[in-house]
């Protein structure tokens, strides 16, 4: 246990994919340095998932965070930035201790986009796949900006970006 | 590359924080239009619409242009021209966001094999 710390001190940062599975699917996937239990946990409670939801550099402070990570509870995330606050909430679907979960995105009023995480643990590492599943292209296109926090707002800036394809391809 | 990125996303995310400039970027998917129609259409003044408009106008998400004394609002394409770039910004977020997560798990094992340590089970 003890020779296998030097190599674990200075974890290399792995790759992050994006990929847009369809018009309703974005998929995003990275290993992390660590097993599925850990990651499930970092996750799931509220004083761990606020340390790194929100990544330092993007100017944006968390300012509360409620989790209650079980099949039909319910998250609430406020933000602030700039000038203004946003609220971020929904419901969990499916709570599968480290290995999946399931939530709505119910804030946005063109539906409600549902994002499911996986985790699976390959030799004391973690594979992280997440997709969030729009509830139907033309949600998505009518929908022009209020499914989210972090993601969810670039969810805003993925909306834009297909009415603009639209209407610029015409 | 990655400031620039960052820049721009949070350049952008404040400008999309506002409803009525997401409902403004809305309306101009569906045509053009001037700032008094746009200012008539979300009950506002026109000098609170152009701070709208200059708002998105900054982030680049959209274009002014003066013909006469009408300024025609378009939605502008100067940062998110491409999918590929948007994907790229949002790829950006969740790799920044996963460096952090390995952080605390790393914080985690650590904990645990402290633990262990001490319990020896």
């Amino acid at each position: 246990m003890d020779e296998r710390r030097g190599s674990e001190a200075a974890p290399t940062k792995n790759p992050t994919t994006v990929e847009r599975r369809s018009e309703r699917e974005l998929v995003v996937t990275r290993t992390v340095n660590g097993p599925a239990r850990l990651v499930f946990e970092a996750w799931t409670k509220a004083d761990l998932f606020r340390k790194w939801w929100v990544p330092r550099s993007y100017g944006l402070t968390l300012l509360s965070c409620e989790m209650d990570v079980r099949v039909g509870g319910g998250y609430r995330l406020v933000f602030s930035h700039q000038d203004s606050t946003m609220e971020f909430f929904g419901k969990y679907r499916e709570v599968t201790p480290h290995s999946r979960l399931v939530w709505t995105n119910e804030e946005g009023d063109g539906g409600t986009t549902v994002t499911t995480v996986t985790f699976d643990e390959i030799d004391g590492k973690t594979l992280v796949v997440l997709v969030d599943l729009y509830p139907s292209k033309e949600a998505l296109d009518a929908d022009s900006g209020s499914t989210g926090a972090m993601p969810e707002s670039l969810d805003q800036l993925d909306e834009l970006l297909v009415s603009l394809r639209s209407t610029t391809t015409k | 590359m990655v400031q620039w990125a960052q820049a721009n996303f949070d350049v952008s995310f404040g400008a999309l924080s506002d409803a009525t400039r997401r409902g403004v970027l809305e309306q101009l998917g569906r045509g053009d239009a001037s700032i008094t129609a746009l200012a008539q259409k979300f009950h506002m003044t026109l000098t609170g619409m152009k701070k709208h408009v200059g708002v998105l106008e900054q982030a680049g998400l959209v274009t002014t242009e003066k013909v006469g004394r009408v300024r025609t609002c378009r939605l502008g394409l100067r940062h998110l021209q491409e999918e590929a770039e948007w994907i790229e910004t949002y790829r950006q977020l969740w790799s920044a966001r996963f460096d952090e997560l390995d952080k605390v798990v790393e914080t985690l094992k650590r904990k645990e094999r402290g633990d262990g340590r001490a319990k020896r089970k």
